[in-house]
């Protein structure tokens, strides 16, 4: 598993550049070009279950899915940055992948620590530091266990 | 209990009598805003939208504005398939190319209101702030279940107070003003937050209001707002819109804040964003002579009639440096055919400025003025990032349609101040 490292304001052009929003839509032709103007590494040498640490306001500019659904087409665990852009957090949940907001693990980590997560309990390993993180709210919860927030909304429309 | 704006309309979309900054609410908004991304939105829920029908087709607002007119097959059959799915469920606002840009839109005919819920899978919904509106930007898979549900789920915010006091100097606008704001609480200062400005805001416009409540996001605001007054009372009635068709709400006085900031107007001096952060703000003054091959004046920022009358006062019988390309992008065609009538478009294009069609154009990168590795763009839009204009070895500098014009002048950075005063 690698750490992918990233600073503050990493934003959504950095993330899936805006000049392919309109022709790259599903996951094989998103991730070719995730991160590609800030690190063209990642979308080379990504492995299912890395993770990225970054900085603050980690998604912020656009309403742009592509970055979460590419994201997690590659594979990424998760993100654990100092704080989130709030369209590309609500995003994520919408999609089912996993973010952390965790300061203090964020500034905990230096290049080469063993980074590990226990999601049930809320827990980051960093080195030999633990860290807790807060629980999501319920009916946050509900639409990640439904895998997301289509198959929730159908669940819900079923009902009707 | 006191409320601030965000949490008195929640509390009221939401039913509830009393909420709390970070508790989980479901509202149903009165208008749900897509645009060209529309299309994906459907193919996402197309045997939803067969077997149930959307929920209302007075809820969505579809505006094409992003890559207009078509630049591929690709697009053209985006937007195909889009004003088929108007024609079939009826939607009641649908804007088709060349009408305008989206948020434009939105204000522009009446379908934002004091009072009013709005949520858009734009970034930029936040600007409806602007007329006293609760708007802020959701992503496409919310706007699919919305389109079916009609209702979502939103965090009530932490309220921030920014209270303003004196008067902007000549040659500083209220771009100026939040480009300030943002360099100095950060990109991320206002994150998950609902902003309110207070205090002396009778001189701003609701053109100046829709700048700074635009730029709400590039501080990682969820909302910013102006609150109801005699401002968007005058505008509403000028767009036909009367007293009698909404409710504003007002913060609270003793409405708990999180943060409170006070800016003097007085104090407050043209800037530019530099790359690649539009919290990376200067002042004018440490930036001039900096060369730029490309200038854009418009987009949903500033690509209002008072923008471009700006930069006709400036323009006027002169011509732009050789070395630099002026763009002009109207925010809609209403806009457009005032500036028409007023002779702005004229002086603009004699100083040798180009009018493309009312959209977002060159702003997303995806069409139109794109730039080449090397150069540098001194635009009015609200985002500088690396490759927002189609090219992430280019550099994009923004600021007020005053510093804009200036600057296609010299061909470089210039304080407007230089040529207003003259
Ligand atoms: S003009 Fe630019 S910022 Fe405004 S809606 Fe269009 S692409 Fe977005």
């Amino acid at each position: 598993m690698k750490i992918w490292r990233y600073g503050d304001n990493i934003d959504t052009d950095m993330l899936f550049p805006g000049k392919y929003v309109y022709t790259c839509s599903i996951a094989e032709e998103i991730k070719p070009h995730l991160l590609e103007d800030l690190d063209p590494s990642f979308s080379k040498n990504v492995k299912e279950g890395d993770i990225i640490i970054a900085g603050k306001n980690f998604g912020c500019g656009s309403s742009r899915e592509q970055p979460v659904i590419g994201l997690k087409a590659v594979g990424i665990k998760t993100v654990i940055a100092i704080s989130y852009a709030r369209i590309f957090y609500r995003s994520a949940i919408n999609q089912g992948l996993f973010l952390i907001e965790c300061p203090e693990a964020v500034e905990a980590y230096s290049d080469g620590d063993k980074v590990e997560i226990d999601m049930e309990n809320g827990k980051i390993f960093v080195g030999n530091k633990t860290f807790i993180f807060p629980k999501l709210p319920e009916q946050i919860i509900a639409i990640r266990d439904a895998g997301g927030l289509l198959e929730y909304t159908r669940q819900k429309l079923k009902k009707r | 209990m006191d409320m601030t704006f965000a949490e008195k309309i929640l509390s009221k979309y939401s039913n509830l009598k009393e909420i709390v900054p970070g508790q989980i609410v479901t509202v149903q908004p009165d208008h749900l805003l897509t645009h060209d991304n529309t299309a994906a939105i459907i193919q996402k829920i197309k045997p939803e939208i067969n077997e149930y029908g959307i929920y209302s087709k007075s809820l969505p607002i579809i505006v094409l504005d992003h890559v207009i007119p078509a630049s591929s097959e690709k697009t053209a059959n985006n937007h195909k398939i889009i004003r088929e799915f108007v024609k079939n469920n009826k939607i009641e606002n649908f804007f088709d190319v060349g009408n305008g840009i989206c948020h434009q839109l939105v204000i522009e005919k009446g379908l934002a209101l004091p009072g009013k819920l709005l949520l858009g899978s734009d970034s930029h919904t936040c600007s409806y702030g602007a007329i006293a509106a609760f708007s802020s930007g959701i992503d496409r898979t919310e706007a699919a279940s919305l389109l079916l549900t009609g209702e979502t789920w939103l965090k009530v915010p932490k309220s921030i107070k920014i209270d303003l006091t004196g008067f902007l100097n000549p040659g500083v606008y209220s771009k100026d003003l939040i480009l300030h704001i943002i360099g100095d609480i950060s990109a991320s200062g206002a994150n998950y937050c609902s902003v309110e400005f207070h205090g002396n805001v009778k001189n701003f416009t609701i053109d100046d209001r829709f700048t700074i409540a635009n730029m709400g996001i590039e501080m990682g605001a969820k909302n910013a707002l102006f609150f109801y007054d005699e401002v968007t009372k005058k505008y509403l009635n000028q767009i036909g819109v009367t007293d009698s068709s909404y409710n504003p709400i007002n913060a609270d006085i003793g409405a708990k804040y999180y943060k409170e900031l006070k800016y003097n107007l007085n104090e407050i001096s043209p800037v530019v964003a530099c790359p690649h952060t539009v919290d990376n703000v200067k002042s004018v003054e440490e930036v001039t002579n900096i060369d730029i091959q490309q200038c854009l004046i418009g987009t949903c920022t500033n690509g209002r009639f008072s923008d471009l009358k700006i930069a006709a006062e400036i323009l006027k019988d002169k011509k732009i440096d050789s070395d630099v390309r002026l763009l002009i992008l109207p925010a809609s065609k209403d806009i457009f055919e005032k500036a028409l009538n007023y002779g702005i478009i004229e002086i603009l294009v004699k100083a040798g400025g180009v009018i493309l069609p009312p959209g977002c154009g060159p702003c997303l990168g995806a069409h139109q003025g794109v730039l080449a590795p090397g150069e540098r763009c001194l635009s009015t839009a609200n985002r500088n990032f690396k490759g927002r204009m189609g090219c992430k070895e280019a550099e994009i500098y923004l600021a007020s349609p005053a510093t804009v014009a200036a600057s296609a002048l010299f061909g470089k950075i210039t304080d407007p101040r230089e040529v207003i005063d003259k």
